[in-house]
Protein backbone atom coordinates (compact mmCIF):
# COMPACT_ATOMS: atom_id res chain seq x y z
CA UNK A 1 0.00 0.00 0.00
CA UNK A 2 2.84 2.35 0.84
CA UNK A 3 4.26 1.36 -2.56
CA UNK A 4 0.98 3.38 -4.13
CA UNK A 5 1.13 6.47 -1.77
CA UNK A 6 4.68 7.13 -3.13
CA UNK A 7 4.10 8.39 -6.69
CA UNK A 8 6.42 7.17 -9.14
CA UNK A 9 8.17 10.34 -10.08
CA UNK A 10 9.83 8.85 -12.54
CA UNK A 11 6.99 7.84 -14.73
CA UNK A 12 6.12 9.54 -17.86
CA UNK A 13 4.64 12.92 -17.69
CA UNK A 14 1.59 12.11 -19.22
CA UNK A 15 -1.48 14.47 -19.62
CA UNK A 16 -4.17 12.19 -18.80
CA UNK A 17 -6.76 15.39 -20.00
CA UNK A 18 -9.78 16.19 -21.58
CA UNK A 19 -9.34 18.33 -24.86
CA UNK A 20 -11.76 19.51 -27.52
CA UNK A 21 -12.06 21.36 -30.61
CA UNK A 22 -15.71 22.50 -32.03
CA UNK A 23 -16.33 24.48 -35.27
CA UNK A 24 -18.76 27.54 -35.56
CA UNK A 25 -20.10 29.67 -37.84
CA UNK A 26 -17.21 31.65 -38.39
CA UNK A 27 -14.82 29.99 -36.40
CA UNK A 28 -13.19 27.02 -34.35
CA UNK A 29 -12.93 27.39 -30.18
CA UNK A 30 -10.18 24.74 -29.03
CA UNK A 31 -10.90 23.79 -25.11
CA UNK A 32 -8.52 21.96 -22.85
CA UNK A 33 -8.12 21.20 -18.97
CA UNK A 34 -4.80 21.71 -17.54
CA UNK A 35 -3.57 18.49 -15.13
CA UNK A 36 -0.63 16.59 -16.20
CA UNK A 37 0.27 13.79 -14.14
CA UNK A 38 3.22 11.56 -13.32
CA UNK A 39 1.30 8.37 -12.24
CA UNK A 40 -0.88 9.34 -9.37
CA UNK A 41 0.92 12.83 -8.94
CA UNK A 42 0.02 15.87 -10.49
CA UNK A 43 2.70 17.31 -11.98
CA UNK A 44 1.75 20.35 -13.50
CA UNK A 45 -2.30 21.83 -12.20
CA UNK A 46 -2.38 24.54 -14.39
CA UNK A 47 -0.69 23.19 -17.68
CA UNK A 48 -1.35 24.90 -20.85
CA UNK A 49 -2.80 22.15 -23.49
CA UNK A 50 -3.48 24.18 -26.04
CA UNK A 51 -0.50 24.98 -28.39
CA UNK A 52 0.46 27.21 -31.14
CA UNK A 53 1.37 26.35 -34.70
CA UNK A 54 1.16 29.65 -36.52
CA UNK A 55 -1.06 32.77 -36.29
CA UNK A 56 -3.97 30.75 -37.16
CA UNK A 57 -3.46 27.43 -36.42
CA UNK A 58 -3.14 25.55 -32.43
CA UNK A 59 -3.65 22.25 -31.43
CA UNK A 60 -4.68 20.42 -28.15
CA UNK A 61 -2.29 17.79 -27.06
CA UNK A 62 -3.46 14.51 -25.51
CA UNK A 63 -0.98 11.38 -24.09
CA UNK A 64 1.92 11.56 -23.02
CA UNK A 65 3.30 15.13 -22.60
CA UNK A 66 7.01 14.46 -24.26
CA UNK A 67 4.99 12.73 -27.14
CA UNK A 68 2.68 15.68 -28.29
CA UNK A 69 5.55 18.68 -27.60
CA UNK A 70 7.84 17.03 -29.56
CA UNK A 71 5.31 16.60 -32.53
CA UNK A 72 4.16 20.19 -32.22
CA UNK A 73 7.67 21.12 -32.10
CA UNK A 74 8.53 20.04 -35.39
CA UNK A 75 5.19 21.22 -36.96
CA UNK A 76 5.64 24.48 -35.56
CA UNK A 77 9.27 24.09 -37.77
CA UNK A 78 7.99 22.72 -40.29
CA UNK A 79 5.05 25.29 -40.91
CA UNK A 80 7.40 28.53 -40.22
CA UNK A 81 9.36 27.31 -43.25
CA UNK A 82 6.13 26.28 -45.85
CA UNK A 83 4.67 29.55 -44.56
CA UNK A 84 8.16 31.12 -45.67
CA UNK A 85 8.01 29.46 -49.05
CA UNK A 86 4.20 29.97 -49.44
CA UNK A 87 4.28 33.86 -49.28
CA UNK A 88 0.77 33.75 -46.97
CA UNK A 89 -0.44 31.46 -43.85
CA UNK A 90 -0.46 28.21 -44.14
CA UNK A 91 -3.63 26.81 -44.05
CA UNK A 92 -5.32 24.26 -41.76
CA UNK A 93 -5.22 20.68 -43.69
CA UNK A 94 -1.71 21.34 -44.54
CA UNK A 95 -0.73 21.66 -40.54
CA UNK A 96 -2.80 19.15 -39.75
CA UNK A 97 -1.11 16.77 -42.67
CA UNK A 98 1.95 17.30 -40.99
CA UNK A 99 0.89 16.14 -37.86
CA UNK A 100 -0.49 13.69 -39.36
CA UNK A 101 2.65 12.37 -41.35
CA UNK A 102 4.22 12.74 -37.86
CA UNK A 103 2.00 10.71 -36.05
CA UNK A 104 1.43 8.02 -38.53
CA UNK A 105 5.30 7.12 -39.70
CA UNK A 106 5.81 6.66 -35.88
CA UNK A 107 3.01 5.33 -34.09
CA UNK A 108 5.03 2.95 -33.05
CA UNK A 109 7.16 5.14 -30.53
CA UNK A 110 4.31 7.52 -30.56
CA UNK A 111 1.25 7.91 -27.98
CA UNK A 112 -0.47 11.09 -28.57
CA UNK A 113 -3.97 12.08 -29.38
CA UNK A 114 -4.01 15.80 -31.22
CA UNK A 115 -6.75 17.97 -32.29
CA UNK A 116 -5.67 20.93 -34.78
CA UNK A 117 -7.80 23.28 -35.30
CA UNK A 118 -7.53 26.95 -36.92
CA UNK A 119 -9.01 29.25 -39.32
CA UNK A 120 -7.71 30.25 -42.91
CA UNK A 121 -9.20 32.25 -45.92
CA UNK A 122 -10.07 29.10 -48.11
CA UNK A 123 -11.97 26.91 -46.23
CA UNK A 124 -12.99 29.12 -42.96
CA UNK A 125 -12.88 27.04 -39.60
CA UNK A 126 -12.11 23.63 -39.57
CA UNK A 127 -11.27 20.83 -36.99
CA UNK A 128 -9.13 18.12 -37.45
CA UNK A 129 -8.66 14.79 -34.97
CA UNK A 130 -5.63 13.11 -35.03
CA UNK A 131 -5.80 9.79 -33.01
CA UNK A 132 -3.50 7.42 -32.07
CA UNK A 133 -2.14 5.73 -35.22
CA UNK A 134 -2.19 8.92 -37.16
CA UNK A 135 -5.59 8.87 -39.04
CA UNK A 136 -6.71 12.21 -39.97
CA UNK A 137 -10.44 12.86 -39.80
CA UNK A 138 -11.44 16.18 -40.76
CA UNK A 139 -14.85 16.98 -38.53
CA UNK A 140 -17.42 19.34 -37.21
CA UNK A 141 -16.43 18.45 -33.65
CA UNK A 142 -13.61 16.14 -32.11
CA UNK A 143 -12.77 15.61 -28.56
CA UNK A 144 -10.14 13.36 -27.15
CA UNK A 145 -7.94 12.53 -24.09
CA UNK A 146 -9.17 10.27 -21.08
CA UNK A 147 -11.82 12.99 -19.96
CA UNK A 148 -13.55 12.36 -23.43
CA UNK A 149 -15.07 9.09 -22.65
CA UNK A 150 -17.48 10.70 -20.68
CA UNK A 151 -18.58 13.13 -22.65
CA UNK A 152 -19.64 10.98 -26.17
CA UNK A 153 -23.08 11.01 -24.92
CA UNK A 154 -23.20 14.42 -23.96
CA UNK A 155 -22.48 15.60 -27.38
CA UNK A 156 -24.70 13.48 -28.96
CA UNK A 157 -27.03 15.22 -27.22
CA UNK A 158 -25.72 19.16 -26.60
CA UNK A 159 -23.79 19.39 -30.21
CA UNK A 160 -25.67 21.37 -33.04
CA UNK A 161 -24.80 22.60 -36.20
CA UNK A 162 -24.33 26.54 -37.00
CA UNK A 163 -23.91 27.37 -33.05
CA UNK A 164 -22.61 31.39 -32.68
CA UNK A 165 -19.22 31.98 -31.31
CA UNK A 166 -20.74 32.32 -27.21
CA UNK A 167 -22.58 29.43 -27.49
CA UNK A 168 -20.20 27.37 -28.48
CA UNK A 169 -17.87 28.31 -26.32
CA UNK A 170 -20.21 27.83 -23.23
CA UNK A 171 -20.42 23.82 -24.90
CA UNK A 172 -16.78 23.79 -24.80
CA UNK A 173 -16.74 24.94 -20.98
CA UNK A 174 -19.25 23.25 -19.87
CA UNK A 175 -17.90 19.69 -21.51
CA UNK A 176 -14.58 20.33 -20.19
CA UNK A 177 -15.89 20.64 -16.91
CA UNK A 178 -17.91 17.42 -16.90
CA UNK A 179 -15.29 15.67 -17.87
CA UNK A 180 -12.92 16.95 -15.37
CA UNK A 181 -16.22 15.86 -12.85
CA UNK A 182 -15.83 12.36 -13.64
CA UNK A 183 -12.13 11.78 -14.84
CA UNK A 184 -9.37 11.37 -12.37
CA UNK A 185 -7.08 12.23 -14.80
CA UNK A 186 -8.66 15.48 -15.96
CA UNK A 187 -8.48 18.65 -14.08
CA UNK A 188 -7.16 22.00 -12.50
CA UNK A 189 -8.93 25.15 -14.54
CA UNK A 190 -10.59 25.26 -18.35
CA UNK A 191 -8.80 27.10 -20.92
CA UNK A 192 -10.51 28.24 -24.41
CA UNK A 193 -8.93 29.29 -27.83
CA UNK A 194 -10.77 31.24 -30.28
CA UNK A 195 -9.74 31.72 -33.58
CA UNK A 196 -11.54 33.23 -36.51
CA UNK A 197 -11.29 35.66 -39.21
CA UNK A 198 -10.32 38.41 -36.92
CA UNK A 199 -7.41 36.76 -35.05
CA UNK A 200 -7.48 34.88 -31.90
CA UNK A 201 -8.38 35.20 -28.14
CA UNK A 202 -7.23 33.19 -25.13
CA UNK A 203 -9.73 32.59 -22.40
CA UNK A 204 -9.75 31.18 -18.98
CA UNK A 205 -12.02 29.74 -16.40
CA UNK A 206 -10.20 28.85 -12.85
CA UNK A 207 -11.70 25.54 -11.55
CA UNK A 208 -13.27 27.03 -8.39
CA UNK A 209 -15.94 29.19 -10.83
CA UNK A 210 -17.16 26.18 -12.91
CA UNK A 211 -20.68 24.59 -12.20
CA UNK A 212 -21.46 22.36 -9.58
CA UNK A 213 -22.44 18.69 -10.81
CA UNK A 214 -23.84 16.11 -9.19
CA UNK A 215 -22.63 15.30 -5.63
CA UNK A 216 -20.26 18.29 -5.88
CA UNK A 217 -21.13 21.04 -3.15
CA UNK A 218 -20.11 24.07 -2.53
CA UNK A 219 -16.66 25.80 -1.89
CA UNK A 220 -15.78 27.50 1.84
CA UNK A 221 -12.91 28.74 3.53
CA UNK A 222 -13.57 26.87 6.65
CA UNK A 223 -16.17 25.04 8.38
CA UNK A 224 -16.25 28.06 10.58
CA UNK A 225 -17.78 30.20 8.54
CA UNK A 226 -20.55 27.75 7.40
CA UNK A 227 -21.12 27.44 11.12
CA UNK A 228 -21.08 31.25 12.00
CA UNK A 229 -23.85 31.89 9.14
CA UNK A 230 -26.43 29.48 10.79
CA UNK A 231 -26.34 31.20 13.77
CA UNK A 232 -24.01 33.31 15.69
CA UNK A 233 -23.66 31.21 18.97
CA UNK A 234 -23.91 27.40 18.12
CA UNK A 235 -22.06 25.67 20.44
CA UNK A 236 -23.82 27.57 23.41
CA UNK A 237 -25.55 26.08 25.75
CA UNK B 1 -6.98 18.55 -53.51
CA UNK B 2 -5.28 15.65 -52.01
CA UNK B 3 -2.51 16.21 -54.89
CA UNK B 4 -2.10 19.84 -54.16
CA UNK B 5 -1.72 19.03 -50.33
CA UNK B 6 1.33 16.22 -51.46
CA UNK B 7 3.00 18.83 -53.68
CA UNK B 8 2.38 21.21 -50.47
CA UNK B 9 3.78 18.46 -48.15
CA UNK B 10 7.31 17.99 -50.65
CA UNK B 11 7.84 21.79 -50.93
CA UNK B 12 8.77 21.66 -47.11
CA UNK B 13 10.71 18.13 -47.24
CA UNK B 14 12.52 19.50 -50.34
CA UNK B 15 14.54 22.17 -47.84
CA UNK B 16 15.69 19.70 -45.81
CA UNK B 17 15.41 16.55 -46.94
CA UNK B 18 17.69 13.99 -44.68
CA UNK B 19 16.22 15.35 -41.64
CA UNK B 20 12.85 15.61 -42.71
CA UNK B 21 13.25 12.28 -44.18
CA UNK B 22 13.78 10.58 -40.89
CA UNK B 23 10.80 12.18 -39.33
CA UNK B 24 8.20 12.22 -42.00
CA UNK B 25 8.72 9.00 -43.48
CA UNK B 26 9.03 5.60 -41.34
CA UNK B 27 12.61 3.83 -41.39
CA UNK B 28 11.98 0.30 -42.34
CA UNK B 29 14.46 -1.45 -39.70
CA UNK B 30 12.78 -0.13 -36.43
CA UNK B 31 9.12 -0.94 -37.21
CA UNK B 32 7.68 -4.04 -35.92
CA UNK B 33 4.19 -5.25 -36.25
CA UNK B 34 1.69 -2.99 -34.99
CA UNK B 35 -1.77 -2.91 -33.26
CA UNK B 36 -4.61 -1.62 -34.98
CA UNK B 37 -6.17 1.45 -33.22
CA UNK B 38 -9.45 3.12 -35.42
CA UNK B 39 -10.87 0.60 -37.18
CA UNK B 40 -13.21 -0.62 -39.51
CA UNK B 41 -15.55 -3.62 -39.60
CA UNK B 42 -16.91 -5.82 -42.58
CA UNK B 43 -17.08 -4.79 -46.31
CA UNK B 44 -19.15 -6.66 -48.85
CA UNK B 45 -19.00 -6.66 -52.72
CA UNK B 46 -21.07 -8.77 -55.37
CA UNK B 47 -20.75 -8.78 -59.10
CA UNK B 48 -24.56 -8.22 -60.95
CA UNK B 49 -25.49 -7.57 -64.05
CA UNK B 50 -23.68 -4.24 -65.11
CA UNK B 51 -21.14 -4.64 -63.10
CA UNK B 52 -20.25 -4.28 -58.97
CA UNK B 53 -22.21 -3.16 -55.92
CA UNK B 54 -20.13 -3.23 -52.94
CA UNK B 55 -21.23 -1.95 -49.40
CA UNK B 56 -19.66 -0.91 -45.86
CA UNK B 57 -20.87 0.87 -43.44
CA UNK B 58 -19.23 4.33 -42.11
CA UNK B 59 -18.15 2.98 -38.56
CA UNK B 60 -14.67 3.75 -37.38
CA UNK B 61 -14.44 1.68 -33.65
CA UNK B 62 -11.91 2.80 -31.43
CA UNK B 63 -11.46 -0.53 -29.23
CA UNK B 64 -14.75 -1.06 -28.20
CA UNK B 65 -15.61 2.41 -28.76
CA UNK B 66 -17.51 3.55 -31.47
CA UNK B 67 -15.69 6.77 -31.90
CA UNK B 68 -16.25 8.04 -35.54
CA UNK B 69 -19.86 7.42 -37.54
CA UNK B 70 -18.79 8.96 -40.77
CA UNK B 71 -16.04 7.34 -41.96
CA UNK B 72 -16.20 6.50 -45.53
CA UNK B 73 -14.17 3.27 -45.96
CA UNK B 74 -15.30 3.01 -50.19
CA UNK B 75 -13.47 5.10 -52.55
CA UNK B 76 -12.92 5.56 -56.30
CA UNK B 77 -9.40 4.14 -57.97
CA UNK B 78 -8.68 5.63 -61.22
CA UNK B 79 -11.86 5.26 -63.49
CA UNK B 80 -12.56 1.74 -63.59
CA UNK B 81 -12.09 0.39 -59.91
CA UNK B 82 -13.88 0.53 -56.00
CA UNK B 83 -11.41 -0.13 -52.94
CA UNK B 84 -13.29 -0.98 -49.89
CA UNK B 85 -11.28 -1.11 -46.84
CA UNK B 86 -11.63 -2.81 -43.01
CA UNK B 87 -9.04 -2.39 -40.61
CA UNK B 88 -6.80 0.29 -39.96
CA UNK B 89 -8.34 3.57 -40.67
CA UNK B 90 -4.61 5.15 -41.02
CA UNK B 91 -3.62 2.43 -43.05
CA UNK B 92 -6.41 2.88 -45.67
CA UNK B 93 -5.74 6.28 -45.69
CA UNK B 94 -1.74 5.86 -46.61
CA UNK B 95 -2.78 2.88 -48.84
CA UNK B 96 -5.46 5.85 -50.54
CA UNK B 97 -1.89 8.06 -51.22
CA UNK B 98 0.03 5.13 -52.93
CA UNK B 99 -3.18 4.70 -55.22
CA UNK B 100 -3.04 8.31 -56.17
CA UNK B 101 0.36 7.70 -56.99
CA UNK B 102 -0.08 4.85 -58.85
CA UNK B 103 -2.97 6.23 -60.93
CA UNK B 104 -0.89 9.39 -61.68
CA UNK B 105 1.87 7.64 -62.69
CA UNK B 106 -0.19 5.82 -65.20
CA UNK B 107 -1.96 8.92 -66.76
CA UNK B 108 1.36 10.69 -66.86
CA UNK B 109 2.33 7.82 -69.80
CA UNK B 110 -0.49 9.88 -71.76
CA UNK B 111 -0.82 6.25 -73.62
CA UNK B 112 -4.72 6.07 -73.61
CA UNK B 113 -4.57 2.62 -71.13
CA UNK B 114 -5.75 2.87 -67.99
CA UNK B 115 -5.08 0.63 -64.91
CA UNK B 116 -7.96 -1.36 -64.39
CA UNK B 117 -9.29 -3.57 -61.14
CA UNK B 118 -7.11 -6.58 -61.76
CA UNK B 119 -4.20 -4.55 -62.40
CA UNK B 120 -5.36 -2.37 -58.90
CA UNK B 121 -5.56 -5.55 -57.18
CA UNK B 122 -2.35 -7.00 -58.54
CA UNK B 123 -0.53 -3.78 -56.88
CA UNK B 124 -2.32 -4.26 -53.38
CA UNK B 125 -1.63 -7.89 -52.84
CA UNK B 126 2.11 -7.10 -54.10
CA UNK B 127 1.90 -4.28 -51.38
CA UNK B 128 0.26 -5.93 -48.76
CA UNK B 129 2.47 -9.34 -49.05
CA UNK B 130 5.86 -7.77 -49.15
CA UNK B 131 4.96 -5.67 -45.76
CA UNK B 132 3.91 -8.82 -44.42
CA UNK B 133 7.70 -9.97 -45.09
CA UNK B 134 9.09 -7.23 -43.08
CA UNK B 135 6.72 -7.55 -40.36
CA UNK B 136 5.36 -4.20 -40.96
CA UNK B 137 1.70 -5.00 -42.35
CA UNK B 138 -0.46 -2.55 -43.68
CA UNK B 139 -3.79 -3.46 -41.01
CA UNK B 140 -6.34 -3.89 -43.58
CA UNK B 141 -8.63 -6.44 -45.22
CA UNK B 142 -9.03 -4.59 -48.75
CA UNK B 143 -12.01 -5.45 -51.29
CA UNK B 144 -11.19 -4.23 -55.33
CA UNK B 145 -14.39 -4.57 -57.73
CA UNK B 146 -14.25 -2.82 -60.91
CA UNK B 147 -15.56 -2.97 -64.60
CA UNK B 148 -13.17 -2.47 -67.38
CA UNK B 149 -13.57 -3.14 -71.01
CA UNK B 150 -16.61 -5.08 -70.13
CA UNK B 151 -15.04 -7.39 -67.86
CA UNK B 152 -16.57 -7.34 -64.52
CA UNK B 153 -13.82 -7.96 -61.64
CA UNK B 154 -13.92 -8.60 -57.79
CA UNK B 155 -11.48 -9.27 -55.20
CA UNK B 156 -10.05 -9.60 -51.85
CA UNK B 157 -6.38 -8.83 -50.12
CA UNK B 158 -6.05 -9.24 -46.86
CA UNK B 159 -2.96 -7.68 -44.84
CA UNK B 160 -0.88 -10.83 -45.29
CA UNK B 161 -1.41 -10.84 -48.66
CA UNK B 162 -3.56 -13.40 -48.99
CA UNK B 163 -5.72 -12.64 -52.14
CA UNK B 164 -8.72 -14.13 -53.56
CA UNK B 165 -11.23 -13.33 -56.85
CA UNK B 166 -14.56 -14.39 -56.78
CA UNK B 167 -18.00 -13.13 -57.79
CA UNK B 168 -18.94 -12.15 -53.89
CA UNK B 169 -16.55 -11.37 -51.60
CA UNK B 170 -16.45 -9.69 -47.47
CA UNK B 171 -13.90 -8.95 -44.75
CA UNK B 172 -13.97 -9.63 -41.48
CA UNK B 173 -17.26 -10.49 -39.81
CA UNK B 174 -18.94 -10.44 -43.50
CA UNK B 175 -17.00 -13.77 -44.18
CA UNK B 176 -18.86 -15.48 -41.84
CA UNK B 177 -22.78 -13.54 -41.81
CA UNK B 178 -22.95 -12.48 -44.94
CA UNK B 179 -20.78 -15.05 -47.17
CA UNK B 180 -23.40 -17.46 -46.59
CA UNK B 181 -26.57 -15.33 -47.95
CA UNK B 182 -24.88 -14.69 -50.65
CA UNK B 183 -23.99 -18.13 -51.68
CA UNK B 184 -27.85 -19.01 -51.10
CA UNK B 185 -29.04 -15.97 -53.13
CA UNK B 186 -26.45 -14.60 -55.62
CA UNK B 187 -26.91 -14.99 -58.99
CA UNK B 188 -24.86 -14.43 -62.45
CA UNK B 189 -27.43 -11.62 -63.68
CA UNK B 190 -28.66 -9.80 -60.53
CA UNK B 191 -30.42 -6.53 -61.81
CA UNK B 192 -29.36 -3.20 -59.79
CA UNK B 193 -32.46 -3.44 -57.54
CA UNK B 194 -32.05 -7.24 -56.14
CA UNK B 195 -28.22 -6.65 -55.73
CA UNK B 196 -29.00 -3.74 -53.20
CA UNK B 197 -31.29 -6.12 -51.71
CA UNK B 198 -29.23 -8.73 -51.11
CA UNK B 199 -26.79 -6.31 -49.92
CA UNK B 200 -29.13 -4.59 -47.29
CA UNK B 201 -30.21 -8.17 -45.95
CA UNK B 202 -26.36 -8.94 -45.48
CA UNK B 203 -25.58 -5.73 -43.39
CA UNK B 204 -28.77 -5.31 -41.83
CA UNK B 205 -27.68 -9.12 -40.52
CA UNK B 206 -24.27 -7.39 -40.01
CA UNK B 207 -26.33 -4.54 -38.18
CA UNK B 208 -27.89 -7.20 -35.63
CA UNK B 209 -24.99 -9.47 -35.04
CA UNK B 210 -21.62 -7.62 -35.54
CA UNK B 211 -20.73 -5.40 -32.40
CA UNK B 212 -19.02 -3.34 -33.95
CA UNK B 213 -21.25 -1.95 -36.55
CA UNK B 214 -23.22 1.04 -37.31
CA UNK B 215 -26.08 2.17 -38.84
CA UNK B 216 -25.12 4.47 -41.16
CA UNK B 217 -24.05 2.86 -44.47
CA UNK B 218 -23.22 3.34 -47.90
CA UNK B 219 -24.03 1.45 -50.82
CA UNK B 220 -21.48 1.69 -54.01
CA UNK B 221 -21.59 0.85 -57.73
CA UNK B 222 -19.63 0.56 -60.52
CA UNK B 223 -20.44 0.11 -64.90
CA UNK B 224 -18.48 0.70 -67.81
CA UNK B 225 -19.96 3.87 -67.81
CA UNK B 226 -18.56 5.16 -63.99
CA UNK B 227 -19.20 4.85 -60.71
CA UNK B 228 -21.23 6.28 -57.59
CA UNK B 229 -20.85 5.80 -54.28
CA UNK B 230 -24.45 6.57 -52.06
CA UNK B 231 -24.92 9.04 -50.09
CA UNK B 232 -24.98 7.96 -46.38
CA UNK B 233 -28.47 6.10 -45.12
CA UNK B 234 -29.93 3.79 -42.20
CA UNK B 235 -31.89 0.90 -42.33
CA UNK B 236 -34.67 -0.21 -40.69
CA UNK B 237 -34.83 -3.16 -37.89
CA UNK B 238 -36.90 -5.22 -36.58
CA UNK B 239 -37.31 -6.07 -33.45
CA UNK B 240 -41.29 -6.38 -32.83
CA UNK B 241 -41.45 -10.78 -32.55
CA UNK B 242 -43.36 -12.25 -29.87
CA UNK B 243 -40.25 -14.19 -28.79
CA UNK B 244 -38.49 -11.00 -27.76
CA UNK B 245 -41.41 -9.83 -25.79
CA UNK B 246 -41.00 -11.97 -22.03
CA UNK B 247 -38.58 -14.31 -23.63
CA UNK B 248 -37.32 -15.44 -19.85
CA UNK B 249 -41.08 -16.08 -18.83
CA UNK B 250 -40.55 -19.76 -17.85
CA UNK B 251 -36.97 -19.54 -17.32
CA UNK B 252 -36.01 -16.81 -15.07
CA UNK B 253 -32.39 -15.62 -14.87
CA UNK B 254 -32.05 -17.34 -18.29
CA UNK B 255 -31.21 -14.65 -21.38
Amino acid sequence: MDRDATADVNAPHSMGTTIIGVTYNGGVILGADSRTSTGLYVANRASDKITQLTDNVYICRSGSAADSQIVSDYVRYFLHQHTIQLGQPATVKVAANLVRLLSYNNKNMLQTGIIVGGWDKYEGGKIYGIPLGGTILEQPFAIGGSGSSYLYGFFDQAWKEGMTKDEAEQLVVKAVSLAIARDGASGGVVRTVTINNEGVTRNFYPGDQLPLWHEEVEAHNSLLDILNASSPEPMST
Amino acid sequence: MGNVITLMEESVLSTHKAEMDTLLTSKGDSQRTQYPYVTGTSVIGIKYKDGILMAADMGGSYGSTIRYKSVERIKQVGKHSLIGASGEISDFQEILKYLDELILHDNMWDDGNSLGPKEVHNYLTRVMYNRRNKFDPLWNSLVIGGVKNGHKYLGSVSMIGVNFEDDHIATGFGNHLARPILREEWREDLSFEEGVKILEKCMRNLLYRDRSAVNKIQIAKITEEGLTVSQPYSLKTFWNFAAFQNPTVGAEGSW
